[in-house]
């Protein structure tokens, strides 16, 4: 054969070789960045219950404050009657300031609801509402007491 | 397992089910709730509008609780009839009575018995399948509705009489009532109060319904809110936002398009204030009412102390359809339970039955028939507290061995009675389902007690 062949020949096998090298590196690379943005995927947050005590837990898919009480099955009883569908006030949470301006604004219908719930605050959100991203890593969110009062004082509203 | 305490529910509504659902946390507590219907849930099935689903996912919560282990549900049992309290007290540690508002409070005007008046409690009872209520049969056939009072209750059955029949067919509002209203002649309908703007006990979701309703344009007297926009800064925030929206509708002046919808609308719904029912007037064959008197009313008073003080003046208004939606009321169901007839409920101190030992009672029952489901369910998980408290101080005696549902039950046999299991229910529930399907429905409720049994025994 001759060295002009052999050559070319030696040249196509290098490039598919350092063709294969990149492929394999472009995959290394993709996979580990994937599992960078998996893994921020999970979100800290710190609830104060009722009873005062914390509960520290973390969110698995970036989901709302509602389903990570539901999928921990986090002992705070009456928490999201209506299943997150804006019919009931009963997922009620209130936040810290800095952590409530950051969010977006409040729907009518979530304002609606939110002016049935006891003790409602400047700062207060419906946990259904609060979709967990980054910038809410570390969150710390209180559940307010509730309390049974028909005749309310301050004519906070209507009731049946 | 050793049971330590044994409790009876009756009543198998969202009070019973949320004081099943605290008690059944503690291990050595056994829960059976006895319902009269042989379907569950109360009025989250006969209360809640048709249009409201989302407010019935509580169902989902309330049948987990029914399929704890500890707990057992017993539908077809009459409790006052078909077993008295004091029998269930001999079975059970403790009885809870949470048995709800099954009447209602009547206007006391002549004319209330004519035909084309009903209290709102039958009329929802109709449009949602309660047994009692399938051969109500109410005329729709008259232009103009009139609703006594102002609550949420008030604003559904407006907002039913009104909807397109297109919206309420997709829901499970029973076929009769889809029927009735698809022929309905009623295009006006007016929400009328004795008090003023500032007093409406509706909540905003609904009026916010209500100013949405697809074909309808609000009608209302500006004069009816005169001084109210100056109140608005002095206002709590509920109020504040609901009386905004109240003004919205009643007065503001619309823009283009809002203009353009409300000059197509054919239907239309208003407040009217400070009226007071003082005679419902007859047809001219005196068989059907034709038209509605009202005191004129003035505001005394202010803050929580309004009051409402007749004017002297009258008011009719010509109408074919009055509904009374004045507030529900308990009854008496057991001459052994103590009832404060004049308030209408068991009287109670958290929830501990007066003058009764191992009596307790929680929801409409125990606090009187206002107030959501979260409100119920609060005060559910407030007597269950006080009863896990006395069972803990001792106050309640549970080292004596009952028989619980065994006893009962062997009660019920003799007496011809038998109850329906939550399996059984979930018969009802398949069927329902099914037959909701063929028609896109979420279901189609039975309307028959005996249809229901044949369905749950097959």
């Amino acid at each position: 054969m001759s060295c002009k062949l052999i050559f070319s020949w030696v040249q196509r096998q290098a490039k598919m070789f350092f063709f294969c090298i990149m492929l394999f590196v472009a995959h290394l690379k993709r996979t580990l960045v994937l599992s960078l943005i998996l893994s921020e995927e999970k979100v800290t947050v710190y609830f104060i219950n009722r009873d005062g005590r914390k509960i520290t837990t973390s969110s698995a898919k970036g989901d709302s404050l509602l389903d990570l009480v539901v999928e921990q099955n986090l002992d705070i009883e009456g928490f999201g009657a209506c299943e997150g569908t804006l019919a009931c006030s009963t997922c009620h949470v209130i936040l810290d300031q800095k952590v409530y301006n950051q969010l977006g604004p409040i729907t009518d219908e979530e304002n609606d609801m939110l002016d049935l719930a006891f003790g409602l605050t400047d700062t207060s959100r419906l946990g259904c509402q609060v979709c967990l991203s980054r910038d809410l890593e570390g969150i710390t969110v209180r559940v307010p007491d509730r309390v049974n009062d028909m005749r309310r004082s301050d004519d906070t509203g209507p009731t049946l | 397992m050793h049971l330590t305490a044994k409790v009876c529910i009756v009543g198998g509504g969202p009070a019973g089910f949320y004081t099943a659902q605290h008690l059944v946390k503690v291990s050595d507590v056994s829960v059976d709730i006895y319902e009269r219907l042989p379907v569950p849930f109360g009025l989250v099935r006969f209360g809640v509008a048709p249009d409201h689903p989302e407010v019935k996912n509580v169902i989902n919560t309330f049948t987990q609780t029914a399929q704890h282990a500890r707990c057992s549900f017993h539908g077809n049992v009459r409790v006052g009839k078909d077993v008295t309290v004091e029998e269930l007290q001999e079975a059970y540690h403790a009885v809870v009575l949470s048995y709800g508002a099954e009447g209602n409070r009547t206007m006391g005007v002549p004319g209330e018995d004519l035909a084309g008046v009903y209290s709102a409690k039958d009329f929802v009872g109709w449009y949602n399948g309660l047994p009692r209520n399938s051969e109500l049969r109410p005329d729709l056939s008259c232009e103009t509705a009139v609703i006594l009072g102002q609550g949420n209750v008030a604003l559904d059955v407006a907002r039913i009489l009104l909807s397109p029949v297109d919206i309420l067919k997709k829901t499970d509002i029973t076929q009769h009532a889809l029927d009735a209203l698809a022929e309905s002649s009623v295009r006006r309908v007016l929400i009328v109060g004795r008090r003023g703007p500032l007093q409406v006990a509706c909540t905003i979701k609904e009026l916010r319904e209500m100013v949405n309703l697809p074909g309808t344009r609000p009608e209302m007297e500006a004069s009816e809110f005169e001084g109210i926009a100056e109140t608005l800064k002095s206002l709590a925030r509920p109020r504040k936002r609901l009386t905004e929206l109240l003004l919205k509708a009643a007065i503001e002046t619309p823009g283009e398009e809002e203009l353009e919808r409300r000059n197509r609308a054919e239907r239309a719904w208003g407040f009217r204030f400070l009226r007071k029912p003082l005679e419902v007037l007859p047809s001219t064959d005196l068989i059907r009412a034709a038209g509605i008197r009202l005191a004129v009313n003035r505001l005394e008073g202010d803050g929580e102390g309004v009051r409402a003080v007749a004017t002297g003046e009258v008011e009719d208004v010509e109408c074919g359809l009055v509904i009374s939606s004045i507030g529900y009321k308990s009854l008496l169901i057991d001459p052994a339970v103590p009832f404060d007839a004049r308030k209408a409920i068991i009287p109670n101190t958290m929830g501990r039955v007066q003058q009764t030992a191992g009596l307790y009672c929680s929801g409409w029952v125990k606090r009187g028939p206002t107030g959501v489901i979260a409100t119920t369910m609060n005060d559910s998980f407030d007597t269950a507290r006080t009863l896990l408290q006395d069972i803990g101080k001792g106050t309640l005696d549970v080292s004596t061995v009952k028989p619980g549902s065994q006893g009962v039950s062997a009660l019920l046999e003799k007496r011809g009675v038998k109850p329906v299991s939550f399996s059984d229910w979930e018969k009802i529930d398949s069927e329902e389902t099914r037959r909701g399907e063929i028609k896109g429905k979420p279901r189609e409720k039975m309307l028959d007690v005996g249809e229901m049994l044949q369905v749950a025994r097959a």
